[in-house]
């Protein structure tokens, strides 16, 4: 019997509400937005930093990269002038990282050479690198096809190349590129393996100075014997000549645990090394738990905004509950003679209350899935909606409802059954 | 067929010393002032008197709606002063049967739903609650529009429908709050004669009325003044089809 009176009182809620169709839907525009932004800042915010923390796990993180950074006061500025700028991380550095950094597992030195790469009538500027074997170790991008440079490639000085994925592509669109020769600079590479592509990514745009995504890979004894350590790079009409031993270190360590140290060593032994600041020192574990912050620091943001619009959907509700209740006061009144005790009557408002703030619950949880589709049709976003999300958000239009319905319905309910008839 | 005096065992409302004073800015009114009365089973009483005599602070304590200042009011023989809030909406709900001048029945429900209001509210509703609103919707001549919503009624359809209401729990008083008020003469007539047939079958019936013509309709008439008994005199109308005859 008390489940079937619930029942029928919150049927009679609902006729109660359907009698003033506009309203009620007006009333609840305040929970559906606010409702629907939770929802779909969360997704937003979340596929945000999974993207960021993804771009982040793509460099390692327990890697440490050291990285050869011109310094500022080297900019040329104007003029025809041709310099050579000498600047960087060098061999050496290499050497006392690789040998005596404690818990360091691999570390893998690159060059970057500012080369054209040709196949036949086929040319693009990529980013050519020369790097050790270890170098697919340390990344993680395994070869689809043939293998990557061997430690043989480099006793031998062998003109051989690595191929990744998009560059292959372009040089040689319908047939495979293995065993093809590829001409960088002005000598001519044996291509032996091409790297799978690289995960897409919203933001992976081709490095500076290079025109696809993908990279090329050359021994790197071969790449010092052929291009030498000298660079000329031409710029917007002036010349300018760089001399850089080393572009990047990147420096795997054994555990999580060994990445701060490794990466406080690297700092001490770089500012001891160099005259000026030519490098930098980039710790994807760092960027992570800086990225993480940013995500809680997001996160805590977009819930006050969500707060704040649950908060005014539901004055909203209190006020409307407000205004029906004085305007039913002879209801009220009536169901009172009628029998009605107290707890009855404030039942049957706050049940008002809770359908109003569960149905713009649900048709905010409908809206707030729907946005996050769109965002990522068409603001090519990432989003993800956790499924705790629709779940919060349904709670807390339903607890609004209670918080906000309480108030008008304790008034409804403490009326003088007297002057209540009495009210036209 | 009216029988009984006071000491009869079928008090249905007995009141005591019955004051009801009510503070409107600085100084009191006595709206009932040492009122005492018994309402016997099967009765079928008028209340009247001018504005301000205190007969619609009689019908709310009678309704209990309100509460006497001081004094007793006993229904069925529960001292209504004993009870708190929930006592009294159960009472309500057992044991009163409103008929409202306005009618009052609610808007988003429809006749079967209105009539079942009171049983609604009652802690223990009985199980034949529903054929007996269909009975009692019948028994007022709606039993064709149990489906339909007050607004689609006429007046006299209403209070029909109200009178029902009022009749469903069964009630130990049915008070009738200026029942005729709103409706026109012919109307007014057939609901009257509803209350007839009512008192008939052995309801007891306080009707309230400013209307002379209204009020001479009921066994006997209550007259107020100033929150006093002025006059209880016998109306010899009976059962008479025409209530035009005076």
């Amino acid at each position: 019997m008390k489940r079937a009176s619930l029942l029928g009182t919150v049927r009679l809620g609902v006729n109660s509400l359907l009698l003033h169709k506009l309203r009620s839907i007006l009333t609840t525009l305040g929970v559906l937005f606010g409702v629907s932004s939770v929802i779909a800042m969360l997704a937003i915010g979340e596929g945000a930093s999974e993207e960021a923390q993804e771009q982040i796990r793509k460099l390692g993180s327990r890697n440490v990269i050291l990285r050869s950074v011109k310094p500022a006061e080297d900019v040329v500025s104007g003029g025809e002038a041709t310099r050579i700028s000498s600047y960087g991380l060098t061999d050496f550095d290499f050497d006392r990282v690789a040998e005596t950094f404690p818990g360091v597992l691999r570390a893998v030195p690159v060059r970057q050479l500012q080369q054209e790469v040709r196949l036949n009538d086929r040319a693009l500027n990529p980013r050519v690198l020369a790097t050790i074997p270890e170098y697919v170790n340390v990344t993680g991008r395994p070869t689809s096809e043939g293998r990557f440079i061997s430690t043989e490639d480099q006793l031998r000085f062998a003109n051989v190349c690595v191929l990744g994925y998009e560059v292959a592509r372009y040089l040689s669109p319908f047939e495979t590129t293995i065993g093809k020769r590829i001409k960088i600079g002005a000598d001519y590479f044996t291509c032996v393996g091409v790297l799978l592509p690289r995960v897409p990514l919203g933001s992976d745009q081709p490095a500076p100075g290079a025109d696809v995504t993908g990279e090329v890979f050359l021994p790197m004894e071969t790449a010092r014997r052929w291009f030498g350590d000298i660079q000329v790079k031409i710029r917007s009409g002036s010349r300018e000549m760089e001399e850089v031993q080393l572009h990047e270190i990147i420096v795997e360590a054994e555990s999580d645990e060994a990445v701060p140290p490794i990466a406080a060593a690297a700092r001490e032994m770089l500012a001891r090394q160099h005259k000026q600041k030519d490098y930098e020192v980039v710790v994807p574990l760092e960027q992570l738990l800086r990225a993480q912050e940013t995500k809680r620091i997001f996160t805590i943001v977009l819930s006050s905004i969500a707060a704040i619009s649950l908060l005014v959907g539901g004055i909203g509700i209190m006020n409307v509950m407000l205004a029906t209740v004085t305007e039913r006061t002879r209801e009220i009144g009536i169901r009172r003679a009628l029998g009605a005790k107290k707890r009855h009557i404030v039942t049957q408002f706050l049940v008002e209350t809770v359908v109003l703030s569960i149905g713009g619950g649900l048709l905010g949880i409908a809206l707030g899935l729907l946005i996050p589709i769109l965002v990522e049709k068409f603001a090519d976003m990432r989003t993800i909606v956790t499924p705790a999300a629709p779940l919060l958000a349904f709670a807390i239009s339903a607890l609004i409802g209670i918080v906000f319905g309480l108030y008008p319905a304790w008034r409804a309910a403490n009326m003088d059954p007297v002057e209540a008839l009495r009210h036209e | 067929m009216a029988s009984g005096g006071p000491g009869s065992a079928t008090a249905v409302a007995e009141l005591r010393d019955i004051t009801r004073v009510y503070r409107m800015g600085g100084h009191e009114v006595r709206a009932l002032d040492g009122f005492s009365f018994t309402f016997q089973k099967g009765e079928y009483w008028s209340i009247m008197g001018s504005s301000g005599s205190g007969k619609s602070t009689l019908l709310n304590l009678l309704g209990c709606i309100d509460r006497a200042t001081t004094g007793s009011y006993r229904v069925r023989g529960e001292e209504v002063a004993d009870l708190d809030d929930d006592q009294l909406s159960d009472l309500r709900s057992r044991e009163i049967g409103f008929v409202f001048q306005s009618y009052n029945l609610i808007p988003q429900l429809d006749v079967l739903e209105n009539i079942l209001v009171p049983l609604f509210y009652q802690d223990d509703p009985p199980a034949d609650g529903e054929e007996r609103a269909r009975a009692l919707a019948e028994r007022v001549g709606l039993g064709s529009r149990l489906g339909h919503k007050p607004m689609e009624l006429s007046g006299g359809q209403q209070q029909r429908v109200a009178i029902a209401r009022a009749l469903v729990n069964d009630p130990a008083i049915v008070l009738a709050d200026e029942a005729t008020g709103n409706l026109d003469s012919k109307t007014a007539l057939e609901i009257l004669a509803l209350f007839d047939e009512l008192h008939a079958e052995g309801k007891t019936i306080l009707l309230v009325t400013h209307e002379g013509k209204v009020g001479e309709r009921a066994e006997r008439t209550l007259k107020l003044r100033d929150g006093r008994i002025d006059e209880v005199c016998e109306n010899r109308v009976g059962l008479a089809p025409d209530g035009n005859s005076r």
